[in-house]
C-alpha cells in the first residue's frame, strides 16, 4: 500500500510532509489537489522531504501527499523520437493541447498539474517477432522489431532481470504499446511484456561490459575532429563564458555528429534554443544518410522558467532514454546544455533542506553526483542476444560565473571528462567561432582514434595533426615577443610561423556553423585543407631556410592565399580534388619563386 | 484568533518583525506565494506575499517594507489569491505603481481580465523562432548585433552612460520594415531616480508616444520590495496585449541592478545560504522568470520584445547580475566607458556586444545579402585594429608592418565613421551596410577572407563604380 501523509510546510519547490512512514527514498509522490509530480530526497521520523517538480504556488499544509510505491521512471518504448519533453517526460505538445482543452488562450503556457503519458497510447507500431517460441530468453533479448522511424528501428527487448521460458510471442501485426507482445515464464510464474517499459531513472541500464572507445565520433567541426577528437562512448564538456557559443557547439553536434540517435537535454536554458531545433531538425537532413533529423533525435526541455526541481531530474531522464537505445546497439549521443544548471538545481535544493554547504554553496555531494552521470557513458557490449555493441558518448556543457574555469562545477567536471573544449571569451568577441581555445582544451582520445583516421583518410593524420598543434603552440610563444617588440624584429623563420598560424586559424580552425558548404566538414576534407596548409608551410620554409623573406613569399603566392584561406567554405565536401589543385598551384607559385632565388 | 469571510482570512498574531519580513502565527488555511494585506492600527494599508509556509506559521514578506508595523494592533489579511493585477487595452496611456495601481489620477481601470502577475513559463514547443528584423536605426545595432521581434536584448551599461538615450532611441526608431504597426511600449521602471524617470515621461509625451505606453514606477525611493513586483506587472500586461491583442510589444526594463539587489535583501532576511557576492543562488532561476517572458508564440500575431536596462557595478562585467542576465538573454548590447570618454556615440563595443537571434534576422529578403558576411569582416577588422592598437601603444607604430597600420587606421574608421552617430539619426540597415563598405575598402582587397569572392564583386566599393 503506497503511504499517505500530509503537508506540514512548503518553502519554494520543497516540500515537508508527515505521516510518511513507509516511504522510499526517491519514491515518487504526488502532491495536493493537482496531484503535482514529486521525489522524496530525504526522510526523518515520520517526516518526508520532497522536491516538487512543478510550482507549489497556492498550495496549503494539510494537502495531501500519495506516495505512488515506484522511483521516478521513465517510459521505454517505440514513440519517443521525434519528441519532446519536459523534464519528468510529460510531451510538451501534449501539454499544450491539453490546455487548450479547456482555456484555448493558455495555450502556450504550462500550467500545472496536467497528467499525459509519455508515449502514445492509441497509435499501432508493425511489430516484427524475431525470437523463437519456447526457448531460454533473458533481459536484453530481443524479441521482436519496430520501425520506429525511416532511420531507427527498435528493438523489443526483454526488460533487464527477466529470464525464463518464451511461452508465448506475438505475431506479426500491429500493435498499441500497451498491449502485450510476449509472454515469459519464470518460477510458475507468468510475466507480460509490453512494447511499453519503465525504468528508475537513477538507476543505470545494465550491459554486459564496457569497451575501449576506439572510433571517433566524427562531428564534422574541424578543430574538434582533427586537433581535438571525440570518441563513441566518450565524456566530454564544453565550458565557457557567456556568448562564447555553447549552444552553437552543441547544436551543431546534434546536428551534424555521425550518431544514430541524439538525445539533446535543454537543462535551465533558453526557451527559443529548444524551438530552434525543433522548428530546424525536422527540416534538416542527417548528413550521414539523408534523412529528416527530427527522426533520431529526442528533445527534454526544461528551460530556465520552468520548475527549477525538474531540471535535476531532466539529466537523469535523458541518460536513461540514451541507454535504452545503446542497449538496441545504437551509438547515442547525450548534450546536456547545461550541467551547471543542473548543480544550481542540486544547491537550491540543499539550500532548502539546510544542509552543509560546501564550496560556493553547492552542497558536498556535487562531485560525486557529476561523476555518476559522467559514468553512464561509455561503449559496451549490450545485454542478451544477438550480440552488439552501442555506446553513449555524454558531452554537457558548462557555465562558469564570470567565465572562470576554477568554480567547483568546471573543476569538478574536469575530473570526469577526457574531452575538454575550453571556449574563450577574446576568440569569441573577434568572432573567431568555434571560440575553442587550443591552448586549453584537450583530448584524451587523440591516440586511440589515430589508427581510425590511418585506416580511413590517411597514414600520416596523425604526423600533420602534430604539426599542426605544434605551429599554434609555438605562435603563442611567438606572440609574447610580438608583444613586446612588435613583428618586425622577429626573424624570417619565426613570422612564417606566425604567418602559418594566421592561415591555419583563418582558414581551418574558423567554421561558420550557419554557412551551408563550412558548417559541415568530412574528415577527408579536413585532412585535404590541413595538408594543402602544412605542405605550403614545409615548402615555405625550405624557401625560408636559403634565404627567402615572408614578403617574398607572401607576394609570390598573391591571391592563392586568399584561396587557401576561402577553401573551406568555396569548395564543397565531394570537390576534394580541387583542394588538391589549389595546393599545387601554391607549391608551384613556391616553387618559381625559389626558380627566381636560384 | 482567525475569522474567515469570503475565503479572506484575518489574523493579528505577530511574533516575529525582521527586515521586510512578518511571522504570523496561529493561521490556517494559508497557501505558498498567496497575497496578504496588512492592516496598521493606524489604518494604513500595505501589501505583502507568503515566502514559506509551515502548519500555524507564514512568513509574510511585505512590499512597503515593515516601518511602523507593531506586533500588537497590526491585521494581516490572507486574500486567498496569488497577487494579481488587472489587464486591459485601456492601461496603454496610463501610468501605474509597481503593483499595477493607477498613479496618474485618471480613472479606475476597468479589467477585461485579472492575471496573476507571476505568469506562467511559456511552452517550447508552443513558441516560434523569431526572425523578423527590427530596424533600429543605430548602425551597431543593426549591422552587427540586429535586433528580432520576439528577442530578449539587454543592455549593459555603467552609471553615467547614455543608456537611456539609446533605449529612448531604440523605442522611437524601431520599426518592422514594411510594416506600418508601431510597437506598444510597455515600461518597467524599477528602482530608478526621479529624473530617469522623467527623461523617459517626456521623451514619451514629446513623441507623441505616450497613448501607446502604459508605465510601471517604482522610483529609488519607493518601497524596495515593490521592485519584485514591478517587472511581472509590466510583463503581465505585456502577455496579454501581445497573445490576446496581437500587438508587438516592446517592454523596457529598468534597471534591473535595482531588481537583484531587492532580491539580495529579501533572501538576507530570510538568512537563506548565500550564493556568489551574497546574492541568492535562485537569482538565475529568478531572473530568468522574467527576462523568458520575451517571445513569438505559434499562430499568434503579437509578440514580446524585451529591452532590459543594468547597470554593471564598477562596469564589471563578470559581476553576477550581468553575468547571469547574459546567460538567459539573447545577447547583449554592451556601452564602453572609453568609448564614452573620447565623445563617440553610441558607445556601443561591438566586440563585448552579441544577438544570438541575428542570424535568423538578416539575408536576402529581410536585410541584404551580403550583410551576414560583411557583419562578420567588420568583427574580425576591428578586433585585429583593436588588438594592434594596444601593441602599438608599447612598440609604437613604426614597428607595425604597412598592411598592419591600414588596420589601425581602420579601428579609428570604425569607431568615428560606423559607430558614432546623432541621437536622432535614423539610418536604414542599406546606408549601415553602405558606410561599412565604404571603410572595409581602405583595407587591402585580399584582407577580406571573410567574404566571397562574388559579393566582394558586387558590392566593393572599387566595382560598384565602374
Amino acid at each position: 500500500m503506497p503511504v499517505k501523509g500530509r503537508i506540514v510546510r512548503i518553502s519554494g519547490p520543497l516540500i515537508i510532509a508527515e505521516n510518511m512512514q513507509g516511504a522510499q527514498m526517491f519514491e515518487m509522490v504526488r502532491v495536493g489537489e493537482d496531484r503535482l509530480i514529486g521525489e522524496i530526497t530525504r526522510i526523518r521520523g515520520d517526516k518526508a522531504y520532497i522536491q516538487v517538480y512543478e510550482s507549489t504556488t497556492g498550495l496549503k499544509p494539510g494537502e495531501v501527499v500519495e506516495g505512488t510505491g515506484a522511483p521516478l521512471s521513465v517510459e521505454l518504448g517505440p514513440g519517443l523520437l521525434g519528441t519532446i519533453y519536459d523534464g519528468v517526460q510529460r510531451p510538451l505538445p501534449l501539454i499544450a493541447e491539453t490546455i487548450a482543452r479547456d482555456l484555448p488562450h493558455r495555450r502556450m503556457f504550462i500550467e500545472r498539474g496536467i497528467d499525459v503519458p509519455p508515449l502514445p497510447r492509441d497509435k499501432k507500431w508493425h511489430f516484427k517477432p524475431q525470437a523463437e517460441l519456447g526457448g531460454k530468453v533473458e533481459g536484453g533479448d530481443v524479441l521482436g522489431i519496430v520501425e520506429e522511424t525511416s532511420l531507427i528501428t527498435h528493438k523489443i527487448m526483454v526488460p533487464p532481470g527477466v529470464r525464463g521460458t518464451l511461452t508465448w510471442l506475438a505475431v506479426e501485426g500491429d500493435y498499441t504499446v500497451d498491449e502485450v507482445i510476449a509472454q515469459v515464464r519464470t518460477d510458475g510464474k507468468t510475466i507480460d511484456i509490453r512494447m511499453a517499459q519503465r525504468w528508475p531513472v537513477r538507476i543505470p541500464r545494465p550491459f554486459k561490459a564496457k569497451l575501449d572507445p576506439t572510433e571517433p565520433l566524427i562531428t564534422g567541426t574541424r578543430i574538434i575532429d582533427t586537433l581535438f577528437p571525440m570518441a563513441r562512448g566518450g565524456t566530454g564538456a564544453v565550458p565557457g563564458g557567456f556568448g562564447t557559443g555553447k549552444t552553437v557547439t552543441l547544436h551543431s553536434l546534434a546536428q551534424w555528429s555521425s550518431a544514430r540517435v541524439v538525445v539533446y537535454i535543454g537543462c535551465g536554458e533558453r526557451g527559443n534554443e529548444m524551438t530552434e531545433v525543433l522548428e530546424r531538425f525536422p527540416k534538416y537532413k542527417d548528413p550521414w544518410t539523408g534523412k529528416p533529423l527530427m527522426e533520431r533525435t529526442i528533445l527534454i526541455a526544461n528551460t530556465s522558467n520552468m520548475p527549477v526541481a525538474a531540471r535535476e531530474a531532466s539529466i537523469y531522464v535523458g541518460v536513461t532514454l540514451a541507454e535504452y537505445y545503446r542497449d538496441m546497439g545504437y551509438d547515442v549521443l547525450l548534450v546536456a546544455d547545461s550541467t551547471s544548471r543542473w548543480a544550481e538545481a542540486l544547491r537550491e535544493i540543499a539550500g532548502r533542506l539546510e544542509e552543509m554547504p560546501a564550496e560556493e554553496g553547492y552542497p558536498s555531494y556535487l562531485a560525486s553526483r557529476l561523476a555518476e552521470f559522467y559514468e553512464r557513458a561509455g561503449r559496451v557490449e549490450a545485454l542478451g542476444s544477438p550480440e552488439r555493441m552501442g555506446s553513449v558518448t555524454i558531452v554537457g556543457a558548462v557555465s562558469p560565473p564570470g567565465g572562470d574555469f576554477t568554480e567547483p562545477v568546471t573543476s569538478h567536471t574536469k575530473r570526469f571528462i577526457r574531452v575538454f573544449w575550453a571556449l574563450d571569451t577574446k576568440l569569441a568577441y573577434s568572432r573567431h567561432y568555434p571560440a575553442i581555445n587550443w591552448l586549453l582544451s584537450y583530448s584524451a582520445y587523440t591516440d586511440l582514434v589515430a589508427e581510425w583516421w590511418h585506416k580511413n583518410v590517411d597514414k600520416r593524420w596523425k604526423e600533420y595533426r602534430d604539426e599542426a598543434m605544434e605551429i599554434l603552440l609555438r605562435e603563442d610563444e611567438l606572440q609574447e615577443i610580438v608583444r613586446l617588440v612588435g613583428t618586425e624584429s622577429l626573424d624570417e623563420k619565426d613570422k612564417l610561423v606566425l604567418e602559418t598560424a594566421r592561415l591555419l586559424k583563418d582558414g581551418f580552425l574558423k567554421q561558420n556553423a550557419f554557412d551551408p558548404i563550412d558548417a559541415f566538414t568530412t574528415p577527408e576534407k579536413q585532412f585535404k585543407l590541413l595538408k594543402m596548409i602544412l605542405d605550403f608551410h614545409r615548402k615555405a620554409a625550405q624557401l625560408v631556410e636559403h634565404g627567402a623573406t615572408v614578403a617574398q613569399i607572401r607576394d609570390a603566392v598573391g591571391r592563392l592565399y586568399v584561396e587557401m584561406v576561402k577553401a573551406k567554405f568555396s569548395i564543397k565536401n565531394d570537390e576534394l580534388e580541387k583542394i588538391e589543385e589549389l595546393r599545387n598551384r601554391a607549391l608551384k607559385a613556391l616553387e618559381s619563386l625559389e626558380a627566381r632565388l636560384g | 484568533m482567525g475569522m474567515e469571510i469570503a475565503g479572506i482570512r484575518e489574523y493579528s498574531r505577530i511574533t516575529e518583525i525582521k527586515g521586510p519580513l512578518l511571522i504570523v502565527e496561529g493561521v490556517t488555511n494559508v497557501a505558498y506565494d498567496e497575497i496578504v494585506e496588512v492592516e496598521l492600527p493606524t489604518g494604513e494599508k500595505r501589501r505583502g506575499r507568503v515566502l514559506d509556509v509551515a502548519r500555524g506559521v507564514a512568513v509574510v514578506q511585505v512590499f512597503e517594507g515593515t516601518t511602523g508595523i507593531t506586533t500588537t494592533g497590526t491585521r494581516v489579511r490572507f486574500l486567498g489569491k496569488p497577487l494579481e493585477i488587472p489587464v486591459s487595452e485601456d492601461m496603454l496611456g496610463r501610468i501605474f505603481n509597481g503593483l499595477g495601481e493607477p498613479i496618474d489620477g485618471g480613472p479606475k481601470i476597468i479589467a477585461e481580465d485579472e492575471r496573476d502577475v507571476n505568469g506562467a513559463p511559456l511552452n517550447p514547443a508552443e513558441r516560434s523562432y523569431p526572425e523578423d528584423f527590427i530596424q533600429t536605426g543605430v548602425s551597431a545595432i543593426d549591422g552587427m548585433n540586429t535586433l528580432v521581434r520576439g528577442q530578449k536584448l539587454p543592455i549593459f551599461s555603467g552609471s553615467g552612460m547614455p543608456h537611456n538615450i539609446l533605449a529612448a532611441q531604440i523605442a522611437r526608431q524601431a520599426t518592422v520594415r514594411g510594416e506600418a504597426e508601431e510597437f506598444a511600449v510597455v515600461f518597467a521602471a524599477i528602482g530608478i531616480k526621479y529624473d530617469d524617470y522623467m527623461f523617459f515621461k517626456k521623451f514619451f509625451e514629446e513623441t507623441g508616444a505616450l497613448n501607446r505606453v502604459a508605465m510601471f514606477v517604482n522610483l529609488a525611493d519607493e518601497p524596495a520590495m515593490v521592485r519584485l513586483v514591478t517587472p511581472r506587472s509590466a510583463l503581465t500586461l505585456a502577455e496579454y496585449l501581445a497573445y490576446e491583442r496581437d500587438m508587438h510589444v516592446l517592454v523596457i526594463l529598468t534597471d534591473m541592478t535595482n531588481y537583484a539587489e531587492a532580491l539580495r535583501e529579501i533572501s538576507a532576511a530570510r538568512e537563506e545560504v548565500p550564493g556568489r557576492q551574497g546574492y541568492p543562488g535562485y537569482l538565475y532561476s529568478d531572473l530568468a522568470s522574467i527576462y523568458e517572458r520575451a517571445g513569438r508564440v505559434k499562430g499568434k500575431k503579437g509578440s514580446i520584445t524585451q529591452m532590459p536596462i543594468l547597470t554593471m557595478p564598477n562596469d564589471d562585467i563578470t559581476h553576477p547580475i550581468p553575468d547571469l542576465t547574459g546567460y538567459i538573454t539573447e545577447g547583449q548590447i554592451v556601452l564602453s566607458r572609453e568609448l564614452h570618454n573620447k565623445g563617440i556615440y553610441p558607445p556601443i563595443n561591438v566586440l563585448m556586444s552579441l544577438s544570438r537571434l541575428m542570424k535568423e534576422g538578416i539575408g536576402p529578403g529581410k536585410t541584404r545579402e551580403d550583410h551576414a558576411e560583411v557583419s562578420n569582416q567588420l568583427y574580425a577588422a576591428y578586433s585585429r585594429g583593436v588588438e594592434l592598437r594596444s601593441l602599438a601603444a608599447v612598440v609604437g607604430e613604426e614597428s607595425l608592418s604597412q598592411t598592419d597600420r591600414k588596420y589601425l587606421k581602420f579601428a579609428d574608421l570604425f569607431e568615428r565613421r560606423f559607430l558614432s552617430q546623432g541621437p536622432r539619426e535614423n539610418r536604414t540597415i542599406e546606408q549601415t551596410l553602405d558606410i561599412a563598405w565604404e571603410i572595409l575598402a581602405t583595407l587591402p582587397e585580399e584582407e577580406l577572407v571573410n567574404i566571397k569572392e562574388e559579393t566582394i564583386k558586387k558590392y566593393h566599393p572599387n566595382y560598384r563604380s565602374m
